[in-house]
C-alpha cells in the first residue's frame, strides 16, 4: 500500500502520460488541471488513503474520496485504474460512446471507485460531510477526503458546506483546494478574487494547512500531517499549490489548457516530456 | 356513490412527522435532516427519540441535500424536510446531480405545497414541484391525500431503495383513510366505482373529488373516483381500465396545469387511448396571499370546480360519440 517516492514519482508519471493520451483520444476533456492534480492523487491511494479496490459503495471501514471538480475525471480515472479498481485498457473509451468512463465521473455507470457524480461545480463538500457524518454514526474510524478546484470555491454550496462542517464538529474530513489561480476566463484573480484563502478557511472554523502540490515529498508529508490532526474537532482543509499542466512545459500555467486537446504534434511533444515508462494503457 | 366519513381532521404534515418516527423506531439506518424547520415539518417527536440521527443543516437547502446524499454512502436512509419551494426548485442541480443521477437513496420531504400554504404567498406557494420532480430519471414521486395516507406513504419509503419525492401540505383536512392502511407505491387507489366520468385526483384533492362525487350523484352522475397518490411511477393499467369504462377524464391537483399530474395522465391517455379530459389545476399562473380556501376557490381547485369539470368533461364525451 505505502509506495516509496521514487515509485509515486513514477507512477504519477504514467498517470501524466495516461492523461494527455486519454483527451487526445477523444479530443475533448480537461488536462490541465488533471496534470496539476496528479501528484495529489498518486500520493492519495498509493500511500495515504487505507482504501479497497475492490470497491464497496458504502465503504465502511476504509478511508473514501470524493471530486468535486469533476471535470479533471481523466486523472482521477487513471489513478484508479492504475490503484487496480478496473483495468487500464477501459482507459481508452475515455468520453466515446457506451464508456463508463463518462467525461465527468459519474456511479451511473457503475464503474468502481466512484460513489458520486460531480461535474456540476460546489457539490462535492457536501456529500464528503454526509459520509463523514455517517462515518461517525456507524462508529468507523476511517477518514474522508476531498478534492475541490478554486475556480470551483466561488459557487455558493461551497460555503455552506464550510459554515456546517466546523459547527458540527466533522473532524474525519480532510478537504484539499487545487490552488492553481486559473479557471476557463482566465486567472481567477480576473474573473472573481478569492482572497485570502486560509483566512476564509481559519474564520469559518477550519484547521488549514498548506501544500506544495507538484512536490511529492511535500504532498505525501503535509496528507500524513492532516491525518494526524483528525480527530480535533475540526475539519482539514489543504491549500494546495500547483500549477495547471504540471509536467507538460507548453501547458504549465495557461488557462488556456484547462478544457482542450492537444493535437497530433503537442502529444508527442507532450509524452516526449513526460518521463519514459512502460505498463501505460 | 360510496359513503365517505370522517370524525377528525389534521395536515398531513403532522402524518409526515408520525411516519418519520416510525420509520425511525423499525429502521435504525432512518436518520432527518432540516433546513430551520423543524416545527413547520413536524420533526421534533423523532428529534428527541434519536437526537444523534438528526442533522440541523441551518437556512442551506444545498447543503442538506448533499449530506443526505453522502449519508446514504454510509448505509444510511435520510430523510430531508423542508418546504416544497425549497426542497426542490432551489436545489433542483444538487437533486439531479448528486441525488437523482447518483440513485441515492434519499427521501426529499416537502412541506407546505402549494397554494394552501396560504397567507405567506407566492415566493412560498410553489405549483411547480411535481413536474421538476417527475422529469428527474429514476425518481419516485408521492402526494398523499391525508394524515394516515401521509404516515403510511412515510414508513412506505423508508422500506423502498431509492430517491423519493414526498409531498404534503399546511392545511388541516379530513382523515378518511384507514389508520392501518398499508401503502402500496405505485399503486392507485380506488376510492369510488362509477360509471360515467373518472376524476383522477391526487393530495388533499382527493377529499374534495369525494365531495364532488356526492353533488354528481345527487345530480344522477356516477363519478368514478380514483386517488393517484403516486404519480411517478404511475398506475397507467388503472387509469386505462377506469377511462375505458367512463369515456372521459377529470384530473385534480394543487399544481400548475403544466407538467403535474393532468399531463402525466393526458400522456397515457394520448398514446393508449384518446379521451376527453378536463384539468382541475392552477391555470399557468402564481398565487397569492390569502387563507387557503379562499385561494382553493379563486383558483379554482374545489369540489365545484371539480363537478363543473366533470360536467364539461360528459359534455365533450357525448358529443364525440
Amino acid at each position: 500500500m505505502k509506495a516509496d517516492l521514487q515509485t509515486l514519482e513514477k507512477t504519477a508519471s504514467q498517470i501524466r502520460r495516461d492523461i494527455v493520451r486519454m483527451v487526445h483520444g477523444c479530443q475533448s476533456g480537461h488536462p490541465g488541471g488533471s496534470l496539476g492534480c496528479t501528484d495529489f492523487f498518486t500520493a492519495l491511494y498509493f500511500s495515504v488513503m487505507n482504501h479497497d479496490p475492490k470497491f464497496n459503495m458504502d465503504g465502511i471501514g476504509e478511508d473514501l474520496f470524493f471530486l468535486s471538480n469533476g471535470h479533471i475525471s481523466p486523472v482521477f480515472y487513471s489513478t484508479l485504474a492504475h490503484a487496480g479498481y478496473f483495468d487500464k485498457a477501459e482507459l481508452a473509451t475515455f468520453r466515446k460512446l457506451n464508456s463508463r468512463l463518462q467525461g465527468h465521473p459519474t456511479t451511473h455507470e457503475h464503474l468502481p471507485g466512484v460513489r458520486i457524480a460531480s461535474g456540476s461545480l460546489g457539490q462535492g463538500l457536501s456529500v464528503a460531510i454526509g459520509a463523514a457524518l455517517a462515518k461517525k454514526l456507524n462508529g468507523d474510524k476511517s477518514l474522508v477526503f476531498t478534492l475541490h478546484g478554486d475556480g470551483e470555491i466561488q459557487e455558493g454550496q461551497i460555503w455552506e458546506a464550510a459554515m456546517f462542517a466546523p459547527h458540527n464538529h466533522v473532524d474525519n474530513l480532510i478537504s484539499t483546494i487545487d490552488v492553481n489561480g486559473q479557471q476557463i476566463d482566465g486567472p481567477t484573480k480576473k474573473v472573481l478574487s478569492l482572497g485570502d484563502l486560509r483566512a476564509k478557511w481559519e474564520a469559518f472554523g477550519w484547521d488549514v494547512l498548506d501544500m506544495k502540490g507538484n512536490d511529492m515529498a511535500d504532498v505525501v508529508k503535509v496528507l500524513e500531517e492532516a491525518k494526524s490532526r483528525t480527530g480535533q474537532g475540526k475539519p482539514i482543509m489543504i491549500l494546495m499549490h500547483t500549477e495547471m499542466g504540471y509536467g507538460v512545459d507548453f501547458m504549465v500555467g495557461s488557462h488556456k489548457w484547462h478544457g482542450i486537446a492537444p493535437n497530433d504534434e503537442q502529444l508527442k511533444l507532450a509524452l516526449d516530456q513526460l518521463e519514459e515508462t512502460l505498463g501505460d494503457y | 356513490m360510496k359513503k365517505y366519513t370522517y370524525t377528525d381532521k389534521k395536515d398531513t404534515r403532522s402524518g409526515f412527522g408520525a411516519g418519520l418516527l416510525e420509520a425511525g423506531r423499525k429502521n435504525d439506518q432512518v436518520v432527518a435532516l432540516c433546513a430551520d424547520l423543524v416545527g413547520s415539518l413536524k420533526m421534533q417527536d423523532f428529534i428527541n427519540e434519536f437526537p444523534e440521527r438528526f442533522v440541523q443543516t441551518g437556512i442551506a437547502e444545498a447543503n442538506m441535500i448533499g449530506i443526505a446524499a453522502g449519508m446514504t454512502i454510509g448505509g444510511k436512509i435520510p430523510f430531508t424536510g423542508t418546504f416544497a419551494n425549497f426542497s426542490t426548485g432551489r436545489v433542483y442541480d444538487q437533486i439531479r446531480q448528486s441525488v437523482a443521477y447518483s440513485n441515492k437513496n434519499v427521501k426529499i420531504c416537502a412541506s407546505h405545497a402549494g397554494l394552501t400554504l396560504g397567507e405567506d404567498g407566492a415566493t412560498h406557494q410553489i405549483l411547480e414541484d411535481i413536474g421538476l420532480m417527475k422529469m428527474l430519471p429514476g425518481m419516485t414521486v408521492i402526494n398523499p391525500c391525508d394524515y394516515n395516507q401521509t404516515k403510511a406513504a412515510t414508513m412506505a419509503i423508508a422500506e423502498y431503495e431509492g430517491p423519493v419525492y414526498l409531498r404534503f401540505g399546511r392545511p388541516v383536512v379530513p382523515i378518511f383513510t384507514d389508520a392501518d392502511q398499508k401503502f402500496e407505491i405505485g399503486k392507485a387507489w380506488m376510492v369510488n366505482e362509477g360509471a360515467d366520468v373518472s376524476i383522477f385526483a391526487t393530495g388533499h384533492l382527493v377529499w374534495e373529488a369525494i365531495l364532488a362525487g356526492e353533488k354528481l350523484a345527487e345530480e344522477g352522475i356516477d363519478a368514478e373516483i380514483i386517488n393517484i397518490h403516486t404519480i411517478k411511477p404511475l398506475d397507467a393499467e388503472a387509469i386505462l381500465k377506469s377511462v375505458a369504462k367512463t369515456g372521459c377524464v377529470v384530473t385534480a391537483e394543487e399544481h400548475n396545469r403544466l407538467g403535474g399530474l393532468g399531463d402525466s395522465v393526458a400522456q397515457v391517455l394520448a398514446v393508449h387511448n384518446p379521451t376527453p379530459q378536463e384539468y382541475v389545476a392552477v391555470n399557468d399562473s402564481f398565487g397569492e396571499s390569502g387563507t387557503p380556501a379562499q385561494l382553493m376557490t379563486k383558483y379554482g381547485l374545489d369540489a365545484e370546480h371539480i363537478v363543473a369539470a366533470a360536467k364539461k368533461a360528459i359534455e365533450r364525451k357525448n358529443k364525440k360519440a
